[in-house]
Order: structure tokens, then C-alpha cells, then sequence
């Protein structure tokens, strides 16, 4: 017993183990790309630091920067437990933010509770069906989920930019075509006594609900078995299309909210501000947290940071802002890059230690016979 | 109404010559990357690199067409780093994709604040409307070579992949892996160089944005074209003189929003712009089966 839980724990440090390897890999490509630019690393990574977790402000602004990509970040996570890689993320989270922007504005005499429960309801309901017709679409079709859900992300923004332009549109605001605004009294509240606002919350919610579901309930048992092994999962008489049109709706849904959260605890209309390629950076939340919702944790802690001290270190270190992008672009590339190496690093180092073993040994054997014939 | 009409039609056929180009780029080098049998998603890096180091180099060396050449083989570094990486087992090659393309627009914005001011020397254009006087008409058939480039490549690539002896090489890597190692090709390799040669031609895309149309380096520059490449190659399924149609549909597509609201319908303007997604959508939706789907490259898992 004691042994099998040994080795559940080093199956799962190995991952994370592996993981943090290679974000210091990362970091010290940034730190050499800092260095031929100019810049001090020493001095970027401490206001990275200070900007993030240094004190209770920078704190709250990560936790802030956190909540869209927790949720977001779903997309790519929940179905990537069947196999399949879905990247609509950025989509789901404007059509999610859109459906919450009008179903706040038609329900401005509402109480707060049902508007509030409106919105929430019909961005999870938009998201899920957005999509749930990607899962439809690969179930029914065979059409391939990863290139339908990018289409789609451009059909959400081309219909977003439509409505904002058109039939919803505040005629006041001009610069940035927007919706109407929900009501300041029907936004989103900060959690007592911070300024952070409740998506976090939300985020953290479903990050236990889905490790709930899929650890301890029959459908993320059949989910397991089914993105283990498809025609297993016939044999035993799974619904193939129940599980993927479930799972689809399911991740749609909640990276909606993530389009809900920005419309009603930051922009509180739906407007462009709400493409702003969290989409893209959750896909790479799912593929760093190996798509654990569990792990979703840490690494959207992680792009939070990043995010949060963005404003600091253009400030004190002169750097322009696309720095941050840099930063992330070489933590995603080392670390999915990395996969690729680590196995193989693995496998080579155990060679070498069998080989040193044998060298060893050989040693030890000459010398023994050496001294075997010393003595004779 | 009638006058109107052809208004329209012009600047739908201009707007498709002007458009087009970055698109028929791109969708090449996706085009030789997916026959190889792997996708790259990062063209969009590569694309906004070639913008920037193509507008660098021509503001640096007074020439548009050295530009050209340097986007191309900074775009190429791009691919050749996928198609390495995403040849060792466990890394995914879409992740890697846009992962690249988030480290090239940073790279880019990054080294390209610079570039913003300045006015660097643009390529050259002529117009193919010689029949005609009328200025409208000669401004919408104004064009430039990389267009020409464009088309003789989708030609020279169409003829290539049928009957010469390195297209068949790239196919067989795309069509069965196991073939391709069974005859003695290193079939990473061969990925390599494809994606290689790819995002080369995506960097030339991208120069093109910063060189000749729009025409000047700034950070909204490229607006998903590289993403796109992918789609537009599903579009052309899989035939590189397909990816020359498919490119002047989407730009017509995406020029028609714009002749529409310069004609007085301001209606529906972005839902024009949405109209190849729609188009690729559909094509997917219908071309997909459930059984084999016959025209893709088999080792692309689409």
C-alpha cells in the first residue's frame, strides 16, 4: 500500500518536476535575451517579483489577471481528455461575453440576483452551444474540432464586431463601438474587503468541479475510458457522441463566463476590448497544466504574475511592453518544446548510468584481478 | 444602380489583387508544410516577423527586394525550429504552433518599436489596366510582382508535387510515413525542410503587409492572416493553384465589406468579413465523412 502510493506520488512529481525544469530553462533564455538587449536580468526579474506577489496590490492584480484565463482555459482542458484539441477558446469567450452584455441590458429593471444568474446562465449557454457545435460537428461529420473552432473564433469576432457596429450599439460610444452599458449597479462586486472581483472565485470553482467530475464521478469515468481508448469505450457501451457533445458544451460553457466575467466585473459592456487573445494564451494554459484542472491553478498563477508586473517593469526598467510577450512566448515554446527532450535527456542519463555502473564494475574487475595477480 | 455595380465589382477585383497576395503566400507554405504530414500553426509569427525585419532591412538598406529576401529567411528560421522540434516525440506540433506565434509577434513588437516612425522604401507596382485611361480601373489592376511571384509559384509547386522528384518525396513523407522510412528518406527531415521552406514564403507574406499594402510597420499590421493559412489550405484542398483561387477569394471576400460601405450599404460589414470562415466551414462540414477523407495527407491527423 505504502509502496503503491509512492509511486502515484512520483508519477505525479515527475510531470510537475518536468515542468518546472523547463521553466527555468525558459528563464534563463530570457535572462540571456535581457542581457543582449542591454537590459539587467536581475533588475527585470526583481520588479517581476515585487510587481506579482511583492505586496497586497500586486497581489490582487494577478489574482485579477488570473480569472479570464482560468476559465478560459477550459476549452482546451476538458477536451483534450477525449483526444481532441480544441482551440475556440477565444470565440466561446466572445460569444459568452455578447449573450451576458444583452441578456444584462434586457434585464436592466431586473433584481440584481436574476440578472446576475441571466447572465451568468446564458454565457455558459452561448459558450456551451458555440462549442457544442464543434463537438457536433466532429461527432456527426468527422470534421476536424481544431480547424472548426479557429474558424469559428473568426465568425464570434466578425458577429461581435456586427452587433457592436449595428443593432447594439450605444450611439455614445463612439471611438470603441460598444453595447450599452449593464448598469454600474449590476456589475460584478470585488470580494469583501479586496479589489478583487468574484470571476476569481468563479475560476476556482469550476478548476474543483471538473477535477471533481472527471476523478470521481461515472462520467469522468467514462471520459477517462474513452480518451484512453475509443473502441473500449464502444465495447463497454458508452455513448461516444453523449460524452464528446457533453464535454464540448461543458468547456464551451465555462470559458463563456470567462467572457461574462470581463463584461460584468471590468468593461461592463460587451465591446473589441474582449478579444484580447486570452483564447490563444488559455490553449497554452491547457497544454503547460498537461490539462489538469488541477494544474490550471499554478499555471494561470503563473501568466498572472506575468501580466501583473507587465506595467511595473515597462515603468522602472524602461522596457517596452512587448517584453512580457517575449517572456511568454519563450516559457510556451521551451516548455512544450521540452517535452521533446526530456523523455529522451531521461533516457540517455539512465544509459549513462547503466554505462558507468558497467565501467565501474569493469574497473573494480581489473583491479581485482590485478591485485589477484599482485598476490599470486 | 448600375454605375454602382460596377463600382463595386472594381473594387471587389482590386481589393482581391491588393489582399490576396499575403494570403496566396501564406497558404503555399502551409500547403508544402501539410503535404509533408504536419500542421504548423505558428505561420502568423513567422508572417509579423517578415513584416518587421522585411521593413527593417528595406528602411536599412534603401531595398524593398533585400527586404524581401531577409523576411523570408527569418520566417524560414521559424519553420526550421518546428519542423526540428515538432519531430521529437511528445511535442505537439499545434501547441509548438502557437506558442511561435505568440514569440514572433513579441520578438516583433519587441524589436520593431523602432520601425514605427520611419518611412522605408516600398515596393513597386505597375498596372495591368493598360486598355484603359479610366484612373479607377487602372488603380484597381495595379500590381506588383510578388503577385506575379505568387502565381508562378502556385504553378511551379502544382507541377512540382505531381511529377518531380522531391514533391513526391514530400508526398510520400505526407501520404505514409512508414513508406517514406521503408524507402530511405529521414522523414523528419523532409518535415523540416517543408516547414522550413513554408514559413519562408509566410515571411515574404508578412513583407508584404509592411512593404507594399498596407504598406507601413505597425503592430496591428497582420490581422490573422498566418491563422488563416490553415483554413485556406483546407479550402484549396490540398492543390497549390486552389490556394491561388482560394487567396483572391478571401480577399475579394474581405474587400467586399468595404466596396459595399464606400458604395453607401454599410450593412452587414463585418459579417462580409466573416464570409470565408463561413465558406471554409461549410466546405469542412460537407468535404468531411466520417470514412476516410481521401484528399488530405494522410499522416495529417485532420
Amino acid at each position: 500500500m505504502a509502496k503503491n502510493s509512492t509511486t502515484k506520488l512520483i508519477s505525479t512529481l515527475k510531470p510537475v518536476l518536468n515542468t518546472l525544469v523547463a521553466l527555468s530553462i525558459s528563464l534563463v533564455f530570457f535572462a540571456l535575451f535581457l542581457l543582449i538587449i542591454g537590459a539587467s536580468p536581475k533588475e527585470v526579474f526583481t520588479y517581476m517579483i515585487e510587481g506579482s506577489v511583492g505586496n497586497w496590490f500586486s497581489i490582487q492584480n494577478t489574482l485579477l489577471m488570473m480569472a479570464p484565463l482560468m476559465l478560459v482555459a477550459f476549452c482546451t482542458v476538458l477536451p483534450a481528455k477525449l483526444g481532441m484539441v480544441v482551440i475556440g477558446g477565444e470565440g466561446a469567450l466572445v460569444v459568452g461575453g455578447l449573450a451576458s452584455a444583452v441578456t444584462g441590458i434586457a434585464l436592466a429593471d431586473a433584481s440584481y440576483a436574476l440578472t446576475m444568474s441571466g447572465m451568468f446562465l446564458s454565457a455558459f449557454l452561448a459558450g456551451g452551444i458555440w462549442i457544442g457545435f464543434v463537438g457536433l460537428l466532429k461527432y456527426y461529420k468527422g470534421a476536424n474540432e481544431t480547424i472548426v473552432s479557429l474558424l469559428m473564433n473568426y465568425i464570434a469576432i466578425a458577429l461581435l464586431n456586427h452587433l457592436v457596429e449595428g443593432s447594439l450599439r450605444d450611439p455614445q460610444s463612439l471611438n470603441k463601438p460598444s453595447t450599452y452599458h449593464i448598469g454600474e449597479s449590476k456589475m460584478m462586486g470585488d470580494i469583501a474587503g479586496t479589489d478583487v472581483h468574484y470571476g476569481v472565485i468563479i475560476g476556482l470553482f469550476f478548476i474543483l468541479f471538473t477535477y471533481f467530475i472527471y476523478h470521481f464521478t461515472t462520467f469522468g469515468f467514462s471520459v477517462r475510458i474513452t480518451g484512453g481508448n475509443k473502441k473500449a469505450a464502444r465495447l463497454v457501451g458508452l455513448s461516444l457522441g453523449k460524452i464528446i457533445l457533453i464535454t464540448c458544451f461543458l468547456a464551451g460553457g465555462i470559458s463563456g463566463l470567462a467572457g461574462m466575467v470581463e463584461v460584468t466585473a471590468i468593461h461592463g459592456r460587451a465591446n473589441a476590448s474582449l478579444i484580447a487573445g486570452f483564447g490563444y494564451t488559455g490553449i497554452l494554459v491547457s497544454f503547460l497544466s498537461r490539462h489538469n484542472p488541477i494544474a490550471v491553478l499554478p499555471v494561470t498563477f503563473l501568466f498572472g504574475a506575468l501580466a501583473a508586473s507587465n506595467g511595473l517593469i515597462q515603468r522602472r526598467c524602461e522596457l517596452p511592453d512587448a517584453t512580457m510577450v517575449v517572456l511568454q512566448g519563450i516559457i510556451f515554446v521551451t516548455i512544450i518544446g521540452w517535452e521533446g527532450f526530456s523523455g529522451k535527456m531521461a533516457l540517455q542519463s539512465f544509459k549513462k548510468l547503466k554505462f558507468n555502473l558497467y565501467g565501474s564494475k569493469l574497473l573494480a574487475d581489473t583491479f581485482s584481478n590485478y591485485r589477484r595477480s599482485y598476490k599470486s | 444602380m448600375d454605375q454602382n455595380f460596377w463600382l463595386i465589382l472594381l473594387a471587389i477585383i482590386g481589393g482581391a489583387i491588393r489582399v490576396s497576395t499575403p494570403f496566396l503566400f501564406v497558404s503555399l507554405g502551409e500547403c508544402i508544410t501539410e503535404k509533408s504530414g504536419r500542421i504548423n500553426l505558428g505561420h502568423e509569427g513567422s508572417m509579423i516577423m517578415g513584416a518587421m525585419v522585411g521593413y527593417g532591412v528595406s528602411l536599412f538598406t534603401g531595398s524593398a527586394w533585400l527586404g524581401i529576401l531577409a523576411a523570408g529567411c527569418i520566417g524560414s528560421l521559424f519553420g526550421l525550429f518546428h519542423g526540428w522540434i515538432c519531430g521529437k516525440k511528445g511535442v505537439n506540433d499545434i501547441a509548438m504552433g502557437i506558442a511561435l506565434i505568440m514569440l514572433g509577434t513579441g520578438l516583433a513588437f519587441f524589436f520593431g518599436k523602432s520601425l514605427i516612425k520611419p518611412t522605408a522604401p516600398r515596393l513597386d507596382d505597375f498596372s495591368l489596366a493598360w486598355w484603359s485611361s479610366v484612373p479607377q480601373i487602372t488603380q484597381a489592376f495595379r500590381i506588383n510582382w510578388l503577385f506575379i511571384l505568387g502565381i508562378i509559384l502556385a504553378v511551379v509547386l502544382h507541377y512540382g508535387f505531381k511529377y518531380s522528384r522531391w514533391g513526391m518525396i514530400v508526398r510520400v513523407a505526407g501520404e505514409n510515413e512508414e513508406a517514406g522510412l521503408a524507402l530511405g528518406y529521414n522523414v523528419n527531415k523532409i518535415r523540416t525542410i517543408s516547414s522550413a521552406l513554408g514559413t519562408f514564403l509566410s515571411g515574404i507574406g508578412g513583407a508584404y503587409l509592411s512593404l507594399y499594402y498596407p504598406g507601413s510597420w505597425n503592430e496591428g499590421l497582420s490581422s490573422g492572416q498566418g491563422l488563416m493559412a490553415v483554413a485556406l489550405v483546407i479550402f484549396a484542398r490540398w492543390k497549390p493553384m486552389q490556394c491561388f483561387v482560394a487567396s483572391l477569394l478571401f480577399g475579394g471576400a474581405g474587400a467586399l465589406g468595404p466596396a459595399l460601405q464606400g458604395a453607401g450599404f454599410s450593412y452587414g460589414y463585418y459579417l462580409f468579413n466573416a464570409t470565408p470562415y463561413i465558406l471554409t466551414l461549410i466546405i469542412i462540414i460537407t468535404s468531411s465523412s466520417k470514412k476516410e477523407s481521401g484528399v488530405a495527407p494522410a499522416e495529417l491527423e485532420i
